[in-house]
Order: C-alpha cells, then sequence, then structure tokens
C-alpha cells in the first residue's frame, strides 16, 4: 500500500496553515508548569495528541519553543527522540513506532525527561549484570601466577 | 484458548525493556485519552493484566469498522492481536473459515466462559425479523449473539450499525435491524460508534477495559465519556470563526479558503459527540473539518435520518426544496422570504462558484 507521504496532495498557493491561536494557550500553561517546577520541582507533561491543533499550529508551538543544546534518542520499540527546547527544562519527547509513525507527542517540563533516567527495577538488575560480566571476565583472564 | 502470562511478561519475553514498555504505556494513555501522569497506574495495571479472550461478530455491516481498526497505529493491530487481546474468532482477519473457524468460536466461548469479551459490529435483523436477511454458517445473527453473549463478561458495540443501527436500520429499515443493547439484556454493552468509529478510539476502549479491568464511565448512549464527553464543535481548531461568527457559505468561497466555520454548511459538530478533533484520522494526520468538509455527526443516534448532511442545524429537519415550495405556495410570508432567501442564496453560490474543468485538474497533477 502506498505509504501518506507517497500520495500525490498538492497545496495550492495561498492555502497553507493559518493563525489558529491554538499555540500560544499551551505556551502558557507550559509557563505556568515551568514556575512550579522552579519553585517546588514539580514537573508536568504535556499531551499534544490530546490538543484541537489546526494545520501549522504545532509547527509554531515549537518554532516557538526552539532548539536547545541537548538531544537523545531511544531505540525501544521504535526510536523516541528526545530533546531540549530552547527554554531550559522544556523538553520534547517524540515516541514513535517501528514504522516511524508517531505514537504520541510529549512536552515534559522536567530537569531530565523521566524516560530518560535509568528505572528503579533496571538498576536491580544491574548490579547482577554487572556481577555476571566480571565473573565471566575472571574466569577469561585468570589471574596471574606472580600475583 | 486461556493465557497464564501476564502483559508484563509476555513483552518481557518478546524483549521489550523497561522504557519500552514505558514508551507502550504512555501511547496506551494517550490513546485512552487520560493525562500522561496516569502512565506509571497503567504500567502497573498492564504489569499484571492478562490477555482476554476476544470473539468479534460482524453481522450487517460494510466491514469498514474492521478496516478502521486495522489502521490503528497505536497500538498497531498486529500488537494488539498478538501482545493485548487474544483475538480468537473475527471472520475477516482470521485464515480459519467454515466449520474450523465456528469451531475456535465454540471452543473460545467454552475455555474462557464468563470472562471473554464480545465485540459486534454491524445492526442485526431483530427476533421478529426474517433471520434470512444475515447468516453466517446457516446460523441467523440473532442466534449467534444470544448464543455468543450467553458466557461473555460484556459487550462492544463497534461503529453506528451496531450501537444505534445505523444504515441497516435507516427508514424504512427493510430488514427489521435492531442494534445490539435492545438484545443485550443484562450484558453490560460499551457502544463506540462512528461510521467507522476512529480506530484508535476502538483500541482504546479495549485496552481502557484491559488496563482497569472494569466498564469505563459512559453517557446516557452508553458510550465512554473519555473519547465521547465533549461535542466536535468544542473541540474544533475552526471553533473561534463561529465565535466571531466568520463561516463559509459555499465550499468554494473565500470564507472555505480561509477555514473559517462550516456551520453554514450543515457541520453537524455542535451535536455530534465524537474525538476526531483531537484524534484524527490516519495516524492524526487530519480529520473531516481540517480536510474542509462538515462533520456529518455519524456517531450519533439516527444519524442517517437526521435530515440533509448540508442543511445547517438551525435549518428545521426536512426544510428542503419541497418544504419551501409548499411554504411558498402557501403564501406564508415567513415561508415564502425563506424560499427567496433559499434562492438568492442559489444564485450568490452560483455567481462565486469557479468551475474547475477535468484538462486543468489534470494539468495541476
Amino acid at each position: 500500500m502506498t505509504a501518506l507521504p507517497g500520495i500525490p496532495v498538492f497545496v495550492q498557493p495561498g492555502c497553507g496553515p493559518g493563525e489558529w491561536g491554538n499555540a500560544l494557550p499551551v505556551l502558557h500553561e507550559i509557563r505556568h508548569a515551568l514556575a512550579r517546577l522552579a519553585e517546588s520541582g514539580e514537573s508536568r507533561v504535556i499531551d499534544l495528541n490530546a490538543m484541537p491543533f489546526g494545520p501549522g499550529d504545532e509547527e509554531r508551538l515549537l518554532a516557538l519553543l526552539g532548539q536547545g543544546e541537548i538531544e537523545a534518542r531511544l531505540n525501544a520499540l521504535g526510536v523516541t527522540e528526545i530533546r531540549e527546547t530552547a527554554v531550559p527544562g522544556v523538553w520534547l519527547v517524540d515516541h514513535r513506532n517501528a514504522e516511524g509513525e508517531r505514537l504520541v507527542l510529549h512536552i515534559e517540563i522536567n530537569t531530565v525527561p523521566d524516560i530518560l533516567r535509568t528505572q528503579a527495577p533496571d538498576l536491580r538488575d544491574a548490579v547482577a549484570t554487572l556481577d555476571a560480566r566480571l565473573a565471566a571476565g575472571t574466569s577469561e583472564f585468570p589471574p596471574r601466577p606472580d600475583s | 484458548m486461556a493465557y497464564p502470562k501476564t502483559l508484563g511478561e509476555s513483552l518481557r519475553a518478546h524483549g521489550v525493556s523497561r522504557r519500552g514498555f514505558l514508551k507502550f504505556c504512555a501511547a496506551t494513555a494517550s490513546m485512552m485519552a487520560l493525562p500522561p501522569t496516569m502512565t506509571s497506574a497503567i504500567a502497573a495495571a498492564l504489569e499484571q493484566a492478562r490477555r482476554p479472550s476476544v470473539i468479534w461478530l460482524s453481522f450487517q455491516e460494510c466491514t469498514g469498522c474492521t478496516e478502521s481498526l486495522t489502521r490503528s497505529h497505536s497500538p498497531t493491530v498486529e500488537d494488539l492481536i498478538l501482545d493485548v487481546i487474544s483475538l480468537d474468532y473475527h471472520h475477516t482477519l482470521q485464515a480459519a473459515s467454515g466449520e474450523a473457524a465456528e469451531h475456535a468460536r465454540e471452543e473460545a466461548m467454552r475455555e474462557n466462559f464468563g470472562h471473554y469479551l464480545v465485540v459486534v459490529d454491524g445492526s442485526l435483523p431483530g427476533p421478529d425479523a426474517n433471520p434470512g436477511y444475515s447468516t453466517i454458517a446457516g446460523i441467523s445473527n440473532y442466534q449467534m449473539l444470544m448464543e455468543t453473549l450467553e458466557g461473555a463478561a460484556a459487550v462492544v458495540a463497534v461503529g453506528t450499525c451496531a450501537a444505534f443501527g445505523g444504515l441497516p436500520k435507516a427508514d424504512p429499515n427493510p430488514t427489521g435491524a435492531v442494534a445490539v443493547q435492545a438484545l443485550a439484556g443484562d450484558k453490560p454493552v460499551i457502544n463506540v460508534p462512528g461510521c467507522p468509529p476512529v480506530p484508535m478510539v476502538i483500541t482504546g476502549v479495549l485496552a481502557q477495559y484491559l488496563t482497569f479491568g472494569k466498564l469505563p464511565e459512559m453517557d446516557r448512549y452508553n458510550r465512554p465519556l473519555a473519547f465521547f464527553g465533549q461535542s466536535i464543535h468544542d473541540r474544533c481548531y475552526r471553533r473561534p470563526f463561529y465565535d466571531k461568527g466568520l463561516f463559509a457559505q459555499t465550499f468554494d468561497d473565500e470564507g472555505a479558503r480561509a477555514g473559517w466555520c462550516l456551520y453554514r454548511l450543515g457541520c453537524k459538530g455542535p451535536s455530534t459527540y465524537n474525538a476526531c478533533a483531537t484524534m484524527r484520522w490516519n495516524a492524526g494526520t487530519s480529520w473531516p473539518v481540517e480536510a474542509g468538509h462538515p462533520c456529518l455527526g455519524c456517531s450519533e443516534p439516527k444519524f442517517w435520518d437526521a435530515g440533509g448532511f448540508y442543511d445547517a442545524l438551525s435549518v428545521p429537519p426536512g426544510n428542503t426544496g419541497g418544504t419551501l415550495l409548499a411554504a411558498g405556495v402557501s403564501g406564508a410570508i415567513i415561508g415564502g422570504a425563506a424560499a427567496a432567501l433559499a434562492k438568492r442564496r442559489q444564485k450568490g453560490d452560483e455567481a462565486q462558484r469557479q468551475p474547475v474543468k477535468i484538462d486543468e485538474l489534470e494539468q495541476k497533477l
């Protein structure tokens, strides 16, 4: 089946994205969340999929937030791109499936996005993982006779 | 077909990492129209969830609902079948046919009695109608539904035909079609209307049931409030134009090109409850109003019989050419004025219209 980008749709000049005014209210929501993060450390996630955006609204919001210094990539059930915007503490978390289709786009107001942190159950398994590797390494490289 | 593994175990067996699982849960929260803060609660619930057996029955329908389901991108239908639910019977998607297919249904019913979920798309001829209008393997739709409902935990009516009768039930309803709810008795029914429903809403409702193991909060038509709690109009990005009184008058006028409100072109958004405006279609690409077409109100009862699709809501149903003509003949001042207005509007529309010839279209392509 032809993928969506393969369908020849031609946009008539003058019919581009308009100004629907939906980006600014979200920016205000981010502003309030950012103030709370600074004052109390409370983080917040905004699901952009739930926003009644018109064509071009999302692009305008992302352009207003700009590009920051950090970009990270998570490879799990498809790629997730995580990047800080030009506003410190405001992150974009773009989850995509194995076909590259967007699952959900979050704006996370946090010092570090939660998905980047090492998860507690993984941390518990990490000691065992390292022990196993140490054991394997010890048998691969036995101690020298003179040591 | 009982599956002893929990979903968490199943995902780990497939090599899905903790972060991958959290990502899956974040997408599931979004799909269920829940706030992202619910991700950890969903993760905890899904970790322990077991795949329920699902029996999908298709009756008087066009397969559009299944077509819609297979276009769900989060999770994909493959994920849904393999990881989230155990789809034990579905005419269109299963490989088996004939007696083997019916055997699969009977076996799923026997092994999961009291716990399986029945999904129905399509209306069915009622108990007093001729059963010959729609049969499967020689079994009438009515008989198959009643048999299958017996051991069901709940039934999900997918699509407007199953939820409200839809097109088959439209006047004059030649097959005596009824909605599933009319026959379900005391079985819990979740209606997921739409013609077809938004794919993510179908999977979202199933995921919600799986995650929390109970029926969602519903409105007076048994529609889950998470998806049908707000009107199209209230979530429409064109709403500010309605508030300013800026309306497209025809499909090709200046207002239509500028993206103004489609209310006067018959948009049923103000009286229609659905999630199209936020969930959109084709992997979130667009939705009818964004494509420039008014909402038809397809998730509402009797939408086929609710007057012309292009009559504005303020126009009383049936107030089309014939009625206006009758009013004009009777000499009623209001009727005459309306007829004159309609004629003037039509002339105005014709003057503004910019016809495009096929040659010109081909040149542009």
